[in-house]
């Protein structure tokens, strides 16, 4: 019994799908963040499956990619959020309800 | 052979590896998910970071791995954490849900996407024969890559670069104080 | 058959018949306010001018053989549509003759008598304006040569009905409380109305049965195409039995509007609020003849339906019962006299409904009818002259010494209605129940309503003038009460006169071989079969006797001196009910108004309110709704847009992964 690709996305999955279940429970704003990159790497991980699987390393580039991506939008997004919680000292996601109807 | 375990024994490390792994890699981003202590969610988060490395390397994805550890643990959840303490982590998050009926949809739908997903997966991914990246690989994971992103994915890499830079003029205009 | 010639000679001038009193009509409009006291003499000199050219023409018809006298003067045209001409054709026969004799004629007394009578009123102008438009309306339904033309004249007389009845319509008017107290001089005897309502009730009966005669007009030209006389009258007898009755019965729906007759007679006691000469013209002797012309004139088409015929009979016996009964317990003059008019309407119909054997007793009793009933009623009106306007018998008695002329006439035209052997009433009345009886079937049953009303007639008829002339005087202190001008007199005196010669000169005494049997039958056809001297004499004695019977009743019970205002409040509910018309009048207000009312009600709170508004209403509420749902969706939430984001992704991987 080896330990084919199917485990390696079906783990992939749950990955993806408890960031997606942060994202949309929690209200730290930096919580909700740090799911974000959750789901960004289990994409990452079915991405370098999918290199294995196809025995070439344009998974893996494309895996590369995506954490400089990740990166920069860490930094930019990090910013925003602290220029956003100067003003408002509060970290909540619901309080920024502009938008409201 | 009667095929109890694994064939060989680089399956059956490769096993034993994964086995371990991949729960500490559930049970941690749950934890990360459903503490309540932000700290204690970013220190989680890190942990999980290295199982993922971890999977790289079986995956024989040694170069990923490295930029994993590096960039993502070592940089990324660094800076969270700096953020995290500049803000302030004063009081913690209440555990009582705003808005009506959202935990129960969050947790239906993952569901959903994920008995979505598995149905992609029963249609024939399982039993895919893993090839192996041992010709690619040659003369290393890191110089094949490096090979590939220099000829292949020049102007990607390039533009990359250009995206880098602007997050860092981004970041230090986002951070200015205003007068 | 009778050959239908063009106009010839006098003839040529019957459209100045029409024309004459329409140009009284406009001067008096137009000039009244200058004329003054003129406007009445200048109304009088276009009815009378009117009537002297109806008795040249009438010459001018005798001078033709019998089968011949049928003119046609041809008019312009009207309106043309399709394959229907109509146009303003006046038919010149017998039956015309003889009515536009009647209406002129007696129209131009009547008129006199109102320049007396209205001497006082600062709006005499207008009252003259719209009598002479009257008069003419009245002569373009009389001289119509089709249904159309016809059918203008009867709104015609309708709208000037509405008009004259209404003519006080600022003044409250006295009338006697039907259901006041018993004892007179109490202080609910007498009661003000204002005459608006009646009128307007007078001319809402009489729509009612205008919508009658507009779908019998339907009908015909539906059925037959036409709406000239002489080609619908050609073509009766091919018309399913169906199509006949109905227009029949529809057309006699328009007679009972306009003749007030049972169901639509109300509005004729309440017109009484009008001055007395429209009464005396228009509820009396013309307007509402209109309706036994118009019986007369489509004769063919009841000819042909003998359904349509005995419903005429029945109806009209019915009627006259009824209004007979009525009319004993009024206490008011004029509405004695108003259902007298209703009563003897009855007969007319009686006898135009028989068939051929009645035709010319209809009519005859018609014209006798118009003498005195026209007398009555404005003798009435004198009464009330002398009497500063009061109306309620109670306050009359022993007028006859003070009132001579008025006394005098008006027991000649008492005679004639009740009648009195030799007087106009006797022939045209025996001629009516004569017929009755020949007729069989039915017509027996009619007869006996017919002698039995006879014989109220006399009671009340004899109860009214026993009252108002005879007996100690009732009248209250301060009062004087003098006899009439020449002027309201003369039309008096030669009314009366006719209405005691009119009767031997016009008929003999079996309704063979009378001056306006002959001359009507031309129109109206003959009777199969005339009664022997013996069997006329017979039923004239009965009704004689019935008819004495009831004079003699009545002037035991109040000539001699006895207390009929005790006798009357021992009975006190039997005789409101009488007083009030049998209740008549509220059993339609209960239909008319308070149902209509209920129906408005509910149509106004249910319909409108809740269904038409609660719609509109409702459509708004709905998007008002949808708007404040759908805004829900907008709540601002990170958390709630990111959920949205997550339901559509699963639904798009859901459908690419398990597409069928």
């Amino acid at each position: 019994m080896r330990v084919g690709p199917g485990a390696y996305l079906l783990l992939s999955a749950i990955l993806f799908g408890i960031g997606v279940t942060g994202v949309l429970i929690r209200r730290n704003a930096i919580v909700v963040f740090m799911c974000v990159e959750l789901m960004l790497n289990a994409v990452n991980l079915s991405f370098i499956t999918f290199a294995k699987t196809n025995g070439s390393l344009d998974g893996q580039v494309l895996a590369f990619f995506v954490m400089v991506v990740a990166a920069a939008e860490v930094v930019v997004g990090l910013g925003i959020l602290v220029a956003i919680f100067r003003k408002r000292s509060s970290t909540s996601v619901d309080d920024i309800n502009l938008l409201k109807g | 052979m009667t095929p109890v375990l694994a064939a060989t024994a680089s399956e059956q490390a490769e096993l034993i590896v994964f086995v371990v792994l991949a729960p500490l890699a559930v049970v941690t981003a749950l934890g990360m998910v459903l503490t309540r202590n932000a700290v204690y969610s970013a220190l989680l988060l890190v942990v999980n970071f290295f199982c993922l490395a971890g999977f790289y390397v079986l995956l024989e994805a040694q170069f990923v791995a490295a930029v994993q550890v590096i960039v993502y643990a070592g940089a990324i959840m660094v800076l969270f954490l700096f953020v995290l303490m500049l803000l302030g982590i004063g009081k913690e998050e209440a555990v009582q849900e705003t808005i009506r009926g959202q935990r129960p949809a969050a947790v239906l739908l993952t569901l959903g996407l994920l008995v979505a997903i598995v149905g992609a997966l029963l249609a024939g991914v399982f039993d895919a024969a893993p090839a192996s990246l041992a010709a690619a690989n040659e003369g290393g994971n890191t110089q094949a890559v490096g090979r590939i992103l220099f000829t292949r994915y020049t102007f990607a890499f390039e533009t990359a670069g250009v995206l880098l830079v602007v997050a860092a003029v981004g970041a230090l205009v986002l951070g200015k104080r205003q007068p | 058959m009778t050959a239908v010639l063009n106009a010839t000679g006098a003839t040529r001038l019957i459209w100045l018949l029409p024309v004459l009193p329409l140009a009284g009509f406009a001067v008096n409009v137009l000039f009244g306010q200058r004329l003054r006291a003129l406007a009445g003499w200048i109304a009088t000199l276009a009815v009378a001018a009117a009537f002297a050219i109806a008795v040249a023409a009438l010459f001018e018809l005798l001078s033709l053989p019998g089968e011949e006298r049928t003119q046609i003067l041809r008019g312009y045209e009207w309106f043309s549509s399709g394959d229907l001409r109509v146009a303003f054709d006046l038919r010149w026969d017998p039956l015309s003759a003889t009515m536009a004799l009647v209406v002129t004629g007696v129209s131009s007394l009547i008129h006199l008598y109102s320049i007396g009578y209205m001497e006082h009123d600062a709006r005499r102008e207008t009252f003259f304006s719209w009598l002479n438009l009257f008069v003419a309306s009245m002569l373009v339904l009389v001289l119509a040569q089709n249904f159309v033309v016809m059918f203008l004249g009867w709104e015609g007389v309708g709208l000037c009905s509405y008009l004259l009845v209404g003519f006080w319509f600022n003044r409250r008017l006295l009338v006697v409380n039907p259901r006041g107290r018993l004892v007179d001089g109490e202080p609910d005897d007498t009661h003000e109305v204002w005459a608006p309502p009646a009128a307007k009730k007078a001319f809402l009966a009489n729509r009612i049965g205008d919508v009658g005669f507009l779908l019998a007009m339907f009908l015909i030209f539906a059925t037959t195409g036409s709406l000239d006389f002489d080609v619908v009258f050609g073509e009766a007898g091919a018309l399913a039995a169906g199509t006949v009755t109905a227009i029949a019965l529809l057309l006699f729906l328009a007679c009972t509007g306009k003749s007030a007759q049972f169901p639509l007679y109300v509005w004729l006691p309440d017109a009484m609020a009008g001055p007395t000469p429209v009464s005396a013209l228009i509820h009396a002797a013309t307007m509402v003849t209109a309706g036994v012309f118009l019986v007369a004139r489509t004769h063919t088409l009841f000819e042909a339906s003998g359904t349509a015929q005995t419903v005429v009979v029945l109806v009209g016996a019915g009627t006259a019962l009824l209004a007979a009964v009525i009319a004993i317990g009024q206490d008011d003059i004029k509405k004695i006299l108003a259902f007298s008019t209703v009563s003897q309407l009855g007969y007319m119909f009686i006898g135009v409904g028989l068939g051929p054997i009645g035709y010319v007793a209809g009519m005859f009793h018609l014209v006798t009818h118009a003498f005195f009933k026209a007398q009555l009623f404005l003798g009435a009106g004198s009464v009330m002259h002398g009497n500063d306007e009061d109306t309620d018998i109670k306050h009359f008695g022993g007028l006859r010494r003070a009132m001579p002329i008025t006394f005098w006439t008006t027991m000649a035209a008492w005679a004639a209605i009740i009648g009195v052997p030799l007087t106009a009433g006797f022939y045209s009345k025996d001629q009516v129940l004569a017929a009755l009886f020949e007729h069989g079937g039915v017509g027996r049953l009619a007869w006996v309503a017919g002698v039995l009303t006879a014989g109220l007639t006399a009671f009340y008829m004899s109860r009214y003038v026993f009252l108002t002339f005879f007996g100690e005087r009732r009248w209250p202190e301060g009062r004087h009460p003098h006899e009439s001008p020449p002027s309201m007199t003369v039309p008096l005196i030669v009314l009366a006169l006719l209405a005691l010669v009119a009767g031997f000169s016009l008929s003999t005494f079996t309704g063979e071989g009378g001056r306006l049997q002959s001359f009507l039958e031309p129109v109206l056809g003959a009777p199969e079969e005339h009664e022997s001297l013996a069997a006329a004499v017979g039923l004239s004695a009965v009704a004689t006797g019935v008819a004495a019977a009831g004079a003699v009743v009545a002037w035991l019970l109040y000539i001699r001196p006895f207390d009929w205002l005790a006798l009357r409040r021992r009975h006190a509910t039997a005789w409101r009910a009488l007083a009030d018309g049998l209740y008549v009048n509220q059993v339609y207000e209960f239909f008319t108004v308070n149902m209509g009312g209920a129906f408005a009600a509910f149509l106004a709170r249910n319909v409108d309110q809740r269904g038409i508004d609660g719609a509109v209403n409702g459509v708004a509420e709905l998007v008002g709704n949808a708007a404040r749902s759908g805004r829900r969706l907008q709540s601002g939430l990170v958390r709630s847009y990111a959920l949205a984001v997550l339901g559509g992704a699963v639904l798009i991987v859901a459908f690419l992964v398990f597409r069928p």
